[in-house]
Order: structure tokens, then C-alpha cells, then sequence
């Protein structure tokens, strides 16, 4: 079995906010067509333009519907790809090496070259986060974009994951989760975010923020007072709209 | 294992060239770096210099290199073989076509240029299109806004001079509650995706009115499921808590709205209705200074919004008189409309406390001076950062021009339009219905009609009618029956021509508009008009011609097949002659540009009308001596001057490329947009930022710029004395007088006030046989009938469940997997139905256009888009069911004539499980090889 490194340098990874999500999918299709063209084998589709299309995607949305036991139903979309777990389950279960966790970044990789296409590591994933692709028989899964963030080819604003440069929501943030002094690290801090399924022990480098309360009816006594009728001297509202414009400023009547 | 790492090459090469454009996955336009390797494209990212899109992409956008390279695009242009609808066609040369289209309508031009029926869909080139239809004299031009959201663009403009979307946005930077009413995901795409996220990173709130939550409303931090066809009354009810309370912005009223205007109150007047106005024709108010009468434009004029005025023994009150005594009347207290919203009394006058809170106790002032028109200085600019944005969702309905006018009377109330934090109108933008043109229909043959076709009536004279009374236009835009149809009715064409009703036409001239499919009502009935007979055995609608790049369900109703290029293979300007691009800090306009050349006998649709412009000998395409003025489109983008100094693209004119605006044509244009990425922008001045239409300076710097060659400043219209005009007709006033089968609708629908009254459908059939509200939706990923040849974008949206809601789902026993007979009063439908619980109690829905026809699209005929996707089109009928008056009543908007698509009313039953979604249309023979079977897109060798 494969061996995770002790610790990582960085704890690269991504925080995903699921307040601000619109369940767009923008993510999904500029993961597709990065790593299409990138990293290792293309991502393949079959039976492309038949009934039953089905292909290889390093990232999905899965919407779910959360009915309260009081209250109204809510709607979260909740975009899912690789954790790049500390303890990696992925990672040790793999018969060659061909899966393993960058010890500069922490990033959990693929190599290609070595991977037989056994699957064990997807069975692995508590997440379902990797997908076997069927043309070339090798294991896909996110890269973090690994092609992409020290990429000196590219401009530096873009050395950032595909899915969060396109995010139109801005709910994609990437960065270094083992220093506390970083952006994501004070985001998670702020927005109180969490672990994805922490029972399973994998120590997930992403993290997810919640969504806001929703629905919080305001207590109608707080608002009421913006709501008090202005004609209630029984002259009418021609009489209160007399008064209020010679309070206005420019000009007596 | 050890811990040895692969050696990893983190810099990559990721493309030889990147070549900026514009999208056209959707109408949104944002801007595109479309990565290119080996000459092919590799990759399509945001580009982030783009004023729309600032970096960010779509689902659409980034899946656009496999709409590019999808096996539906057309290969050549197509003559029709076997019998109209098989889909049997013959490939022929682009001269053998040119000259096939050209002996059709040359004959039409020089007798009855009115026999063309001209109708360009989802065209972003509307400016180039119209003139050529102008030229080429037919008054029977149009794009698809009649039946997408005509309502929407007819209401903002009368009232304020701009709606949403290409129109106004919110101020993103300073809104502290938006309220978003019924949207199409895509309208205005990636933009309010930005926004949402701008204004939930500001800890802003959210609140959505749909009946759906999905989408914008899933991440709403307020969700009102209001009833369908209701918004309009939630509105007003909102409004009438507001004047209640006097949380209106009575300044601002005063000054920048008709609420001051005197209006005649003396029913027998001839006037009765309409404004005092000087013997310069100018509205007049109440000068608050003098006490004496004033024109509303007058030299440092205070107007008065109290003061009536009494003259020749006829009272004149004041408009927000009139507002008051209408609004203020318990029918529209809380209370009264609850039930029929479908939303509590307390939680309306929470929602409307909540306005007045923010509106007024968190008002926001920057201290930016500025000048009025009237020449008063204001040292402040006060914000009352509420913001609203709206789609289809509210105006898709028989009321709903009168529902998206109650909206924008509610953002001016809260004088939350123009002002920090409210909405912003986007330049060329705002512009009132007076400056723009009115419509045109003289014809004459063999010249050119006398105006453009579309534009804004200001009263009964300007409808398009002949002497005896009957429509000039085929689809009766600018007629009696929807006085206001600023922008055609596309969805009423083929039914009229094929009834002969008005008249009988020749040939009709389509392009991107799939109208036997998902964009007509009563699909089944359209292929029927589509392919039916004379006793002659010649088709009724005699000619088809029909322009798509792609193998659309509508290929197979064509006679003649001009193929178009896909969006990356072309020229096309954004124009601010058209459907700009602005944002409200900026002006700006772009252009697409071959970032490849077709590898098909295939054209630009607008190259190919220059060229056909030329064989006909338009106007504005041939030169002097005859000849063909534009060699393609990029010419005409170049060359064209359609005002002095003004031409399709603002930026880069004269010869020298330093003009804004204004300037010469410039013969290196194309080549400066493209080293600028594709588009030009210029910001509008910081004093100017807000108050547009009332600002000195910005009406200056608009004049400067070329939107207009005077300054125009106007004040916004809640009273809008034009539709007065319609309704004092119908009562029986002036010369030109509606039908009488019409009257009552006009008097009833045409009020100068906003109104709500119950959807049109709601009194054709009976509302306890058919209780459902049914809705389609377009989801983020998928635009249109084009998504699903997308091979990625067809594995997120493959079929479309239909949506029950918890009440229906449990009423009838529905389980996973169930499927459901879904009747209305014109058809039914049988689909698979899945259970949703944030939903309107009443409320069906699915997603639009997801359904296909077999043999179109180049998808396998077992696709699931063919076998369980499904059209909620079957069940709507272009005229609702007789109700035993002897008359067809259209189903639309009657003021502007908008497919009231979202009116229908269904009812439900379980059924069993057919094989496919019923009903089942027989395939079409397929003008393209089907895709392949396994794909692994990549431009890598």
C-alpha cells in the first residue's frame, strides 16, 4: 500500500460556499474542458449524442432539497470534488503508487503512468469523489489544478483552479488551508466552516461554509413602526401630504 | 512504497494564441479568451478585461467548444426534396441557393414587399436585420421579443425609459436589500450571479418572489412562493402599505416623476384623463415657489405634488392624487389580496415594513454634486438602496405589462431608481418611449418601407391600420388588439399567415427561431399550418426560407436551408443600435470575429443578407452604379453610417481610431477591437453616475457620445398618458376608434395607472377543472432548444421531470418514478413526475426547451431528451378556448401583445408508465449524421 506523507508544507485546497452557490454547474463544465485538454488522459464521454450519455466530470453540483421540520423547504446545491484529504484513504489503499499526496502542497494526484485502473481507491473514497474513465481505463480525479496554480505559462491572477476562476457567484475560494493567516483560513474562521462527513477520519483539506439562516420571519412588532399609518387624524391623506411637503426642504407652500 | 513523487511539469503549455470574442451561448455576451492550439480551438475561459463578465464564465460559456464542434451544424445549404416536415433535403451550392432565394423575392418586392414575412428570433444583429427588411420594404419584420419579454422592455420604457437586463441593473456596490421577482435563469446570466455574490459577501439580503425556488432563490435569504399571475397585486399591496404609511419619497416624486402633473378630471371634457398642458404642448404642475401654473421643465420650477388646479370650470389634480385615491383603497390592503397571492397579510406587511426600513432608515448619501435639467444644484446624491430585478417570470402573463409597470412604480415610489443603491439604468440607456422611433408600415413597391418597423406608439394615431380599420402587419402588432407590441408578434406569424388573416403572404423568411418546436404554442398545430394544403395542393404558406447553423426541429418545415456558421466562425457586432452590452458605469459595444474559419460550406447569416441586399438592389446595399456596397458583414460593421458619425460600432472611429461615439468609419475597426479584446468601452462620468435621466451633465456627455442628438431630459412617467389615449378611445373619444368587440378590454386593461387584474386564462376555462398553475423554467446550464446537442451540457439537463408540489404529490399518491397525465383545455401531455417541496402549493413546473423531436439535433431517436424530455408547448394554444362569445380571444398580453405563455392552468392524474413521453411526434429524417458514440474532446493529437 501507498504511504501518506508525515505532514505537508501547504494544505491546498478549497473552501466552497454553499450561502452563496446558485447550483450553476459553471464549475463543473470549466473543470471539464480544462483537464479535457490538461492534466493526463482527456476526460472521455460516452454514447456522447445517444440515450445514454454518460462521461467523466472531476467535479459535480448535487442539489438536495431540506425540508425543516417547521418552516419552508430550502434548496442547497453542493459542489463536490476531491477533498485532498490529510488522511487520504484513497491514498493508502493503492495497489502501485499511482495515487498519491503531494508532500510541497498536499494535493492528492494521480500518476497516470502507473495507475492499472484497479478502482480500489474510489471504492476507498468516502466521498465518491474520483471517477474511472472509460476510454483510457484510468483513474480521474480533481488535480486541484495543479497545471494551472504554478503555472508560469499563465498570467498570475489566473494560477488558480479552473472551477474557481469561472465561479460567476464568487462561491469557489482556493488557498492555503494549513496557514492560519490566509484568506480561506480566515473565511472558514469567520463563516464557521465545517468538515465534510469528519466521522469518516479524513481529515478533509476542503472545507464548506454554511448557508446563512433562511426564512427567519422578522418579529412583525420590530417592523410595525415602519408601517404606521400617517392620515390617522381622521383628515386623510391629503391633509398628511399637505403637511409632510411643507416640511420638505425648498420650499414652504 | 516510498514516498518518491512523479516529476511533474507544473508549467505546461496551455495554448499557442488566445483570441478574445464574444459568447453567444446565451444572450448574456460576455466576453471570451478562446485558448487555441494547432489552429483548433483547445479551451474558452471569461475574459476578464470584458465589461459583462469580468473574468467569469457560465456552465454554456465554458461548454461552448462543444456547441462549436457539435455533429448538428449544418454542412451546406439544403433544398427541400421529400413533402415539408420530413426532413428530406438535398445539399446545393450557396449560388444555386442565392439565386433560388433571390427569384422568389424579387418578384414580392417589386408588387407586394408586404407578402414577405421577415421574423429573426434570437438575432443579436436586430439593427443590420431591420434595415435590410426596411429596405427591402415589407412591413413585416420582427425579432422574438413578442414572445419572450416584450412586457418586461414595454413597461420600463414607457414608465422610465428602461427596464432590466440590457436596461438597468442594481447597484451592486451599494443595494442593502434586492428583491428578485420571477426570473429566467439567463437574463441577465453571469451578471447576477456576480451580483449575488457581491451583495451576500456585504452581508445584503436577498428576497425571492417566485413560485419556484431553485436557482437565485435557492440562496435568497427571504423565499415568497407567490401564486402565479399574482405578482402585480402583491405589488400594489406593497405599495398601498407604503403610501399608507407615507414611506414614498415625496421629494423625489416631486421633482423626477409626472406625480406633480395635473391631470383633467372633468369626464365630459374631451381632455378628460389627459395633462394640462401650455400652448407649447408641455405638461404643467404647480410651481410650489409661485403657486401658479408651470411647465414641468421650467427654469428652477419646484413642482408641486398637492396643489390642484381649477380652470375654465375643470379641476385638475395632480397624478399622485389620483395614485393615492387608487392605491390607498382597501382592496388593496394585505388583507385583501392574501389569499390570492398566496401570501400571508403579516408577511406582506413585513416585506413592505422591510422596504420602508431600509429605503428610508438606511438611506445612503454620496456627496457627488450634480445639476438637474430644471438648473438646480443639488449638493448630495441620497440613496435608498433597495433594489429589484425581474424577468419572464412576471411578464410572461396576460397582465403583464400592467405587472411590471406596478414594479417599477414601487422602485420610484422608494425613489429607488437612478439613485445609489437602487437601480441603475446602463447607457445608451434610459430613454423614453419619445425618443424613440414610432412604428412604420407604408409600403411601396419596390422601395423601401418609410421608417423602422418597430418602435413606441404614443396614442391611436400612431397604430398601424389601413383606412378600413384591418392590421398593416401580418401579426397585427400595432394593431387594436395589442395597441403597445413594441416588438412584434413572432408567435402569432405563422398562425395568421397561414389562416390568411389579414392578409395572405408569400414567402417566410425565419432565422434562429425553432417555431415548430419549443418557441410556439400548439406545436402540433403549427406543423399542420406548416405543411398544409391549398385545393391546389400548394402549401398555404407558399415559401420557407430558414437560416440556423444547426440541425434544428424547424429544418424540416424549410424549403430552402441557408446554413449558418457557428458563433465562433463569424462577425457580429453588440451595438449600441441594437441590444447593447453597457454596465452602468460604462458604455460599450463588442464584435465576434472567425477565431476559426468553418471547415463547412457554411455562412454567416448576415453576410449572406448583404449578399442577397445586393442581388435585390436594396437600398443601403448596392452602390450607385449597382453594385454590392458590402462585400459581408464585417464591411457593413466597418462602413455602415447610419446617423452622421454614427455607425454599428462606437469605439475606435475615424481614421486614426481615437473617436468615441461619434467619428468617421474606420477601415482598421474590426482589427483595433480585436487587439482591445474584442469590445470598447467608455465609463461615464463620476458626476453623472446617477440620475441619468434628470442629470445636465450626463445628458450632455449622451449628446457627446451620440445616443441622441439633443439632450432629452424627461422625468418618469407613473402616469402614462398614452395608454389614457387607447383607453379614452375605447370609451368612445377621437377619430380612430377600436372595434367594439374590443372595447371593453381596452377600457378595462389600458388604464394610465398600474392595475392588476386576474390572467386572462383564469376567465376561459374554468379555474376548478383545471386548478394547477403550470410553468416552465430555463435552467442556468442549458439555453434553449441549443444546450442539448452539448455532449457535456446534455449529462446536467438530459430529461425533464415535472415538478409537483408536496399538497398535489400526496393528493394523488405520486411515487419515484411515477409518470402523470397532464390535461389543459387545449391538450395533454403524459410525463414523468418528480416531487419538489420549495414550491408553490399550486405551482407544476419543468425546465423549458429540454425536449426533443427525433432525428433533430443529430441525437440518437432513444436520447432521453426524445423519449422522456417533454415541451409544456402542447398545452398552450396561441388563442385561448372559446367561451361563447362567436370570438377567439389571442392569448397574450392585450396592451402589447406578449405570449402569456406562463397564464396556463392544467389538471393532473396518475397514470401508468407509457414507453416515451406522450405525445409522440414521428421522427424527422435527420439533415446530419448522427454524432459519434464516444467522444474525448481534445485538441491534443
Amino acid at each position: 500500500m501507498t504511504q501518506l506523507p508525515a505532514s505537508t508544507a501547504k494544505k491546498l485546497g478549497l473552501v466552497i460556499d454553499l450561502d452563496t452557490c446558485v447550483g450553476c454547474h459553471a464549475c463543473v463544465i470549466s473543470c471539464k474542458g480544462w483537464n479535457t485538454e490538461n492534466y493526463g488522459a482527456p476526460l472521455s464521454d460516452q454514447d456522447a449524442y445517444g440515450a445514454n450519455p454518460s462521461g467523466t466530470f472531476l467535479n459535480r453540483v448535487h442539489s438536495y432539497e431540506v425540508q425543516p421540520e417547521a418552516g419552508t423547504a430550502q434548496l442547497i446545491h453542493f459542489p463536490k470534488s476531491c477533498l485532498h484529504c490529510e488522511d487520504a484513504p484513497c491514498v493508502t489503499v493503492c495497489p502501485t503508487g499511482a495515487s498519491y499526496k503531494r508532500v510541497e502542497d498536499g494535493i492528492v494526484l494521480v500518476n497516470e503512468k502507473d495507475c492499472i485502473g484497479c478502482g480500489l481507491c474510489a471504492w476507498a473514497c468516502p466521498y465518491g469523489a474520483r471517477e474511472l474513465d472509460a476510454k483510457e481505463g484510468v483513474m480521474k480525479k480533481c488535480t486541484l489544478c495543479v497545471d494551472r496554480i504554478y503555472n508560469e505559462n499563465l498570467p498570475e491572477e489566473d494560477r488558480v483552479p479552473a472551477c474557481v476562476r469561472t465561479c460567476p457567484a464568487g462561491a469557489r475560494h482556493f488557498g492555503d488551508l494549513g496557514d492560519a493567516e490566509s484568506e480561506v483560513s480566515q473565511l472558514v474562521a469567520a463563516r464557521g466552516g465545517f468538515d465534510l462527513m469528519p466521522e469518516q477520519g479524513t481529515k478533509p483539506v476542503n472545507k464548506y461554509l454554511p448557508p446563512r439562516p433562511k426564512d427567519v420571519v422578522p418579529e412583525f412588532d420590530v417592523l410595525a413602526p415602519f408601517l404606521d399609518p400617517v392620515a390617522t387624524d381622521g383628515k386623510g391623506f391629503a391633509h398628511w401630504l399637505d403637511k409632510a411637503l411643507s416640511a420638505l426642504p425648498g420650499g414652504a407652500k | 512504497m516510498s514516498l518518491d513523487q512523479p516529476q511533474l511539469d507544473t508549467s505546461p503549455h496551455v495554448s499557442d494564441e488566445v483570441r478574445k470574442t464574444t459568447c453567444y451561448m446565451c444572450a448574456c455576451r460576455c466576453g471570451i479568451n478562446v485558448h487555441m492550439k494547432d489552429g483548433k480551438v483547445a479551451y474558452i475561459e471569461g475574459n476578464r478585461d470584458h465589461p459583462v463578465n469580468q473574468g467569469v464564465l457560465c456552465a454554456k460559456g465554458s461548454a461552448g467548444i462543444m456547441q462549436h464542434n457539435a455533429p448538428s451544424r449544418l454542412r451546406a445549404p439544403l433544398r427541400r426534396v421529400g413533402e415539408r416536415g420530413s426532413g428530406k433535403f438535398e445539399e446545393i451550392s450557396w449560388e444555386e441557393a442565392l439565386q433560388t432565394a433571390t427569384g422568389w423575392l424579387a418578384p414580392l418586392r417589386a408588387k407586394h414587399p408586404e407578402k414577405l414575412a421577415f421574423f429573426t428570433g434570437r438575432d443579436q444583429s436586430q439593427s443590420f436585420t431591420s434595415f435590410w427588411a426596411q429596405g427591402f420594404g415589407t412591413p413585416n419584420y420582427a425579432a422574438h421579443g413578442g414572445f419572450c419579454s416584450v412586457n418586461m422592455a414595454a413597461a420600463g420604457i414607457y414608465t422610465m425609459g428602461g427596464a432590466f437586463w440590457e436596461f438597468g441593473q442594481p447597484d451592486w456596490d451599494h443595494t442593502k436589500l434586492f428583491m428578485l421577482f420571477g426570473v429566467a435563469e439567463d437574463h441577465d446570466s453571469n451578471p447576477i450571479k456576480m451580483g449575488i455574490g457581491k451583495i451576500k459577501a456585504r452581508g445584503a439580503r436577498i428576497i425571492g418572489v417566485n413560485p419556484i425556488r431553485t436557482g437565485y432563490n435557492a440562496v435568497a435569504d427571504d423565499w415568497v412562493g407567490i401564486t402565479p399571475g399574482t405578482d402585480g397585486l402583491f405589488i400594489l399591496a406593497l405599495v398601498h402599505c407604503l403610501m399608507q404609511a407615507g414611506k414614498v419619497d415625496l421629494d423625489y416624486l416631486a421633482r423626477f416623476t409626472n406625480a406633480s402633473v395635473l391631470v383633467n378630471e372633468d369626464p365630459k371634457s374631451d381632455q378628460f384623463g389627459l395633462f394640462l398642458r401650455d400652448a407649447a404642448g408641455q405638461p404643467q404642475v404647480i410651481d410650489r415657489r409661485t403657486g401658479q401654473l408651470a411647465p414641468w421643465n421650467g427654469h428652477g420650477v419646484e413642482p408641486d405634488l398637492a396643489a390642484t388646479h381649477r380652470a375654465a370650470g375643470i379641476t385638475h389634480r395632480p397624478v399622485f392624487h389620483l395614485m393615492a385615491d387608487r392605491y390607498l383603497d382597501p382592496s388593496y390592503a394585505p388583507e385583501a389580496v392574501a389569499d390570492r397571492c398566496g401570501i400571508s397579510a403579516q408577511r406582506i406587511r413585513a416585506l413592505a415594513a422591510d422596504l420602508a426600513r431600509v429605503a428610508f432608515d438606511e438611506a445612503i448619501t454620496l456627496d457627488h454634486a450634480w445639476t438637474d435639467f430644471r438648473g438646480k444644484k443639488h449638493a448630495k446624491m441620497i440613496g435608498r438602496p433597495v433594489s429589484f430585478h425581474a424577468m419572464r417570470g412576471i411578464s410572461a402573463h396576460s397582465n403583464g405589462f400592467q405587472t411590471c409597470r406596478a414594479l417599477h412604480m414601487l422602485q420610484i415610489l422608494l425613489g429607488a431608481v437612478e439613485t445609489p443603491g437602487g437601480m441603475r439604468f446602463k447607457p445608451p440607456y434610459p430613454k423614453p418611449a419619445t425618443a424613440h422611433p414610432k412604428p412604420h408600415g407604408k409600403v411601396t413597391a419596390g422601395a423601401a418601407l418609410d421608417g423602422p418597423h418597430l418602435g413606441y406608439v404614443q396614442g391611436p394615431e400612431d397604430l398601424l391600420l389601413h383606412d378600413d380599420g384591418s392590421p398593416i402587419r401580418i401579426d397585427k402588432a400595432f394593431s387594436w388588439d395589442n395597441p403597445m407590441s413594441a416588438h412584434g408578434l413572432m408567435h402569432m406569424v405563422i398562425s395568421n399567415a397561414h389562416a390568411g388573416d389579414p392578409y395572405k403572404i408569400d414567402t417566410l423568411f425565419m432565422y434562429m427561431a425553432n417555431m415548430s418546436w419549443n418557441s410556439s404554442m400548439n406545436v402540433g398545430g403549427v406543423h399542420k399550418m406548416l405543411t398544409d394544403k391549398d385545393e391546389n395542393g400548394d402549401y398555404l404558406i407558399p415559401r420557407i426560407i430558414y437560416s440556423d447553423a444547426y440541425s434544428s426541429e424547424m429544418v424540416a418545415y424549410a424549403d430552402l436551408i441557408l446554413p449558418d456558421t457557428t458563433y465562433l466562425e463569424r462577425h457580429d457586432c453588440i451595438s449600441l443600435l441594437d441590444r447593447p452590452i453597457c454596465e452602468a458605469d460604462g458604455v460599450a459595444d463588442a464584435i465576434r470575429w472567425p477565431v476559426v474559419e468553418p471547415d463547412r460550406d457554411v455562412r454567416g447569416f448576415q453576410s449572406v443578407l448583404c449578399d442577397l441586399g445586393a442581388r435585390l438592389g436594396l437600398p443601403g446595399f448596392v452602390n450607385d452604379d449597382g453594385s454590392a456596397k458590402y462585400k459581408d458583414y464585417a464591411d457593413y460593421i466597418t462602413n455602415h453610417i447610419r446617423r452622421p458619425g454614427i455607425g454599428p460600432l462606437a469605439g475606435f472611429r475615424d481614421a486614426d481610431g481615437t473617436a468615441e461615439g461619434r467619428g468617421a468609419a474606420n477601415p482598421d475597426q474590426l482589427q483595433a477591437y480585436i487587439d482591445n479584446g474584442g469590445f470598447w468601452i467608455a465609463h461615464v462620468p463620476e458626476n453623472c453616475a446617477y440620475y441619468k435621466p434628470f442629470s445636465a451633465e450626463y445628458q450632455d456627455w449622451a449628446v457627446k457620445m451620440g445616443f441622441y442628438d439633443v439632450m432629452q431630459p424627461y422625468i418618469f412617467q407613473l402616469y402614462v398618458e398614452p395608454l389614457r389615449k387607447f383607453q379614452a378611445a375605447a370609451e368612445g373619444r377621437g377619430h380612430r376608434q377600436p372595434p367594439d368587440h374590443l372595447r371593453g378590454q381596452i377600457k378595462v386593461t389600458m388604464d394610465p395607472l398600474p392595475i392588476w387584474y386576474p390572467p386572462f386564462e383564469d376567465g376561459h376555462v374554468d379555474p376548478a377543472e383545471y386548478p394547477i398553475h403550470a410553468l416552465t423554467q430555463r435552467p442556468m446550464a442549458m439555453y434553449h432548444s441549443w444546450g442539448t446537442q452539448n455532449a457535456w451540457l446534455r449529462q446536467i439537463h438530459g430529461h425533464n421531470p415535472l415538478y409537483v408540489p408536496t399538497k398535489i404529490w400526496e393528493a394523488h399518491g405520486f411515487k419515484d418514478g411515477d409518470w402523470a397525465r397532464v390535461t389543459s383545455a387545449h391538450g395533454s401531455i403524459t410525463v414523468p413526475v418528480a416531487h419538489q417541496a420549495a414550491l408553490n402549493e399550486n405551482t407544476v413546473w419543468t425546465w423549458n426547451a429540454i425536449g426533443k423531436r427525433k432525428g433533430a439535433w443529430a441525437l440518437d431517436e432513444k436520447a432521453p431528451e426524445a423519449t422522456k424530455g417533454f415541451l409544456l408547448n402542447h398545452l398552450i394554444h396561441e388563442l385561448l378556448p372559446p367561451r361563447g362569445d362567436g370570438l377567439r380571444w389571442a392569448n397574450s398580453d392585450p396592451i402589447t401583445g406578449q405570449a402569456a405563455w406562463f397564464d396556463l392552468r392544467v389538471k393532473i392524474e396518475k397514470s401508468g408508465i407509457p414507453n416515451e413521453a406522450q405525445p409522440v411526434m414521428p421522427a424527422i429524417t435527420s439533415p446530419v449524421p448522427q454524432g459519434p458514440k464516444d467522444i474525448a474532446w481534445t485538441s491534443r493529437k
